[in-house]
């Protein structure tokens, strides 16, 4: 992500800290224990303090995950739409594995969301940084080939 | 007939560029409010507009306004951007395609209140939403619109991006604050409330996305203009989000106060494959579900309190004849006890306590015990709550349980569903 909106400074260092463990992620694809030292380090922080703060938000992960994170909405109005687990299950039979896992390969990884804010035009999920919409499987067979899958 | 104020520009090719907007009158509010109008002006403005907070509670703005000190404090303004209630959809278009219309918005609030230092905070998995935001404002800073002397006047406004990181609480002012501030998104007891003591406990003014959208139509054809839109208490355009079984869902532009139905039938299509209703959620997750009778409702603030529910976010689900409302009441406390931050007892606790039974009642274990005590939780929680998502989450499930008592009973009678 882009860090060339920060035209000034922050009023105080440690509102920096998301941005930190952003590009951090970023950097390694998860928050290494390195990374989390390293951090601490320069916020004048204990790792303890950095990593307890960084558990709080779902978009951290501790854990590497594939070159892909496919996040499926689980949310009412994509339900309603035919979505949800009618997508999931779909995608589990496809790609294999289930919620939270991530294929042999290190290709995809498979999560769910919670609402997207996109329920105008659910069933919706999105991978990586994009939001994919009005999902059907044929849709997602073509994402997914697009992407080097199966 | 109605015209799209808040959306006029959404549909043009390019909507999210300064070139678009500075050609469809924009920033004009803003060279008015700086070179023709005092902060103080400005805040009768929006009082006599009567503008009321489109982040889900309906706080009249120039109130909120008025409260924020006059003296020569530090002050800060945070864009809430955090949209996350299941159903709402309108501010993640906002930004995406009007971004400079919420910009406009937010200089002239921050002027009128004295704050030199705005905050975007934006929901992290709002990507295309944070590149909108960062070249519009970096735009704004070109054309002087942000900056140092902004327009030649002595008033002086930076605005940065902060990007939230996954959790639903922080769109909750105090929790937002505390995430700006590099902390784990907890909110904090109110009173004080952030126009007190917000960031770096300064008087801190946080609007929502839609609201401040409004702000520059209020300074450009002024507050009678405004004020004649919509109902006595409820004034303005909203962006009514509809989703669920109707054939066009999408965002609606239109004044408060127009009735569900309408929204529903003339403007979303009605229902898809010509089904009936049986629900609706008229204003977010977190509000109580009104039944196919009260489709008549006007959807303002004070008509839907009267109807024993709320506007919220303005975001309308529909649910059809064949849609299972135990399931609707499961899948709403899954969310909420999925973003319980856990910090107070009743919530945390209460919440999977909630979830539990009503996951038992859907698979048809459920006794009417369990109803019992689902309705014993929800008076746990309402009102002991450290902030409003324990509200949040017992007004859905108490009102399913309510109104459609029925098809609980057939759940446990039957070990199945009403509808399946
Ligand atoms: C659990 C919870 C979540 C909230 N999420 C949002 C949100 O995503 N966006 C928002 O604008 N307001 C949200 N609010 C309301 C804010 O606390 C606050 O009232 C609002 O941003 C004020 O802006 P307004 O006066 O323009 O409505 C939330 C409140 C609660 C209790
Ligand atoms: S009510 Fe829930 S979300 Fe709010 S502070 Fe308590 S635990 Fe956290
Ligand atoms: S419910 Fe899936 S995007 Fe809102």
């Amino acid at each position: 992500m882009d860090v060339g909106y920060f035209v000034k400074e922050d009023p105080v260092q440690r509102s920096m800290l998301l941005t930190a463990l952003f590009m951090a992620q970023e950097q390694h694809g998860h928050l290494t224990p390195e990374a989390i030292e390293r951090i601490a380090d320069r916020f004048g922080m204990r790792p303890g303090e950095v990593y307890e703060t960084a558990t709080f938000y779902s978009m951290y992960r501790e854990e590497p995950v594939g070159r892909y994170v496919i996040q499926v909405c689980e949310g009412l109005s994509c339900h309603l739409a035919g979505g949800a687990e009618a997508i999931l299950d779909y995608l589990q039979g496809k790609l294999h594995i289930a919620p939270g896992e991530t294929t042999p390969d290190g290709l995809f990884t498979l999560r769910t969301v919670q609402c997207l804010a996109a329920c105008g035009s659910s069933p919706a999920m999105r991978i990586n940084d994009t939001l994919y919409t009005d999902l059907t499987t044929d849709r997602i067979d073509m994402i997914l080939d697009q992407l080097g899958g199966e | 007939m109605f015209e799209p104020t808040l959306l006029k520009r959404a549909s043009l090719p390019n909507s999210e560029t300064i070139g678009v907007y500075l050609e469809t009158g924009g920033y004009e509010a803003l060279e008015k409010a700086l070179h023709e109008h005092s902060p103080a002006d400005l805040i009768d403005m929006v009082k006599a507009s009567r503008l009321r907070g489109r982040g889900g509670a309906g706080f009249p703005s120039g109130l909120k306004w008025g409260f924020m000190p006059q003296d020569g404090t530090s002050k800060y303004l945070c864009v809430n951007t955090d949209e996350g209630e299941p159903g709402t959809f309108k501010d993640r278009e906002l930004i995406e395609r009007d971004p400079h219309q919420i910009i406009e918005g937010a200089i002239i609030a921050a002027y009128a209140v004295g704050a030199n230092r705005a905050f975007v905070y934006i929901r992290g998995e709002f990507f295309l939403g944070v590149k909108r935001w960062i070249k519009a404002i970096a735009d704004a800073y070109e054309h002087g619109y942000l900056g140092e002397n902004i327009l030649d006047s002595d008033f002086s406004l930076d605005m940065t991006v902060h990007r939230g990181a996954g959790a639903y609480i922080c769109g909750e002012e105090t929790a937002m604050i505390e995430s700006l501030e590099g902390r784990r998104g907890e909110p904090r007891l109110k009173p004080p409330f952030p126009a007190q003591k917000g960031f770096l406990d300064q008087p801190t003014l946080v609007h929502n996305v839609e609201t401040l959208a409004n702000v520059p139509h209020i300074v450009r054809r002024g507050p009678d203009w405004y004020a004649s839109i919509g109902t006595e208490k409820s004034t303005g355009p909203k962006l009514f989000c509809v989703s669920g079984h109707v054939a066009r869902p999408g965002i609606y532009e239109l004044p408060l106060g127009t009735p569900l139905r309408e929204i529903i039938y003339d403007h979303a299509g009605g229902l898809a494959g010509g089904k009936k209703i049986k629900a609706v959620i008229p204003g977010g997750a977190s509000t109580p579900l009104l039944t196919a009778k009260e489709l008549d409702v006007q959807m303002d603030f004070e008509s839907l309190a009267e109807a024993g529910s709320a506007l919220g976010t303005g975001a309308i689900v529909v649910l059809n004849e064949d849609t299972c409302m135990v399931d609707v009441a499961r899948r709403t406390a899954r969310f909420f006890a999925h973003e319980s931050c856990g910090l107070c007892t009743p919530c945390r606790v209460g919440s999977q306590s909630i979830l539990r039974l009503l996951e038992r009642i859907e698979r048809g274990d459920g006794t009417y015990r369990d109803v019992d005590q689902l309705l014993s939780l929800c008076d746990g929680i309402e009102g002991h709550t450290f902030c409003p998502l324990g509200d949040a989450l017992v007004a859905p499930v108490r009102s399913s349980v309510e109104r459609f008592g029925d098809e609980y009973e057939y759940h446990i009678e039957h070990k199945q569903c009403l509808v399946a």
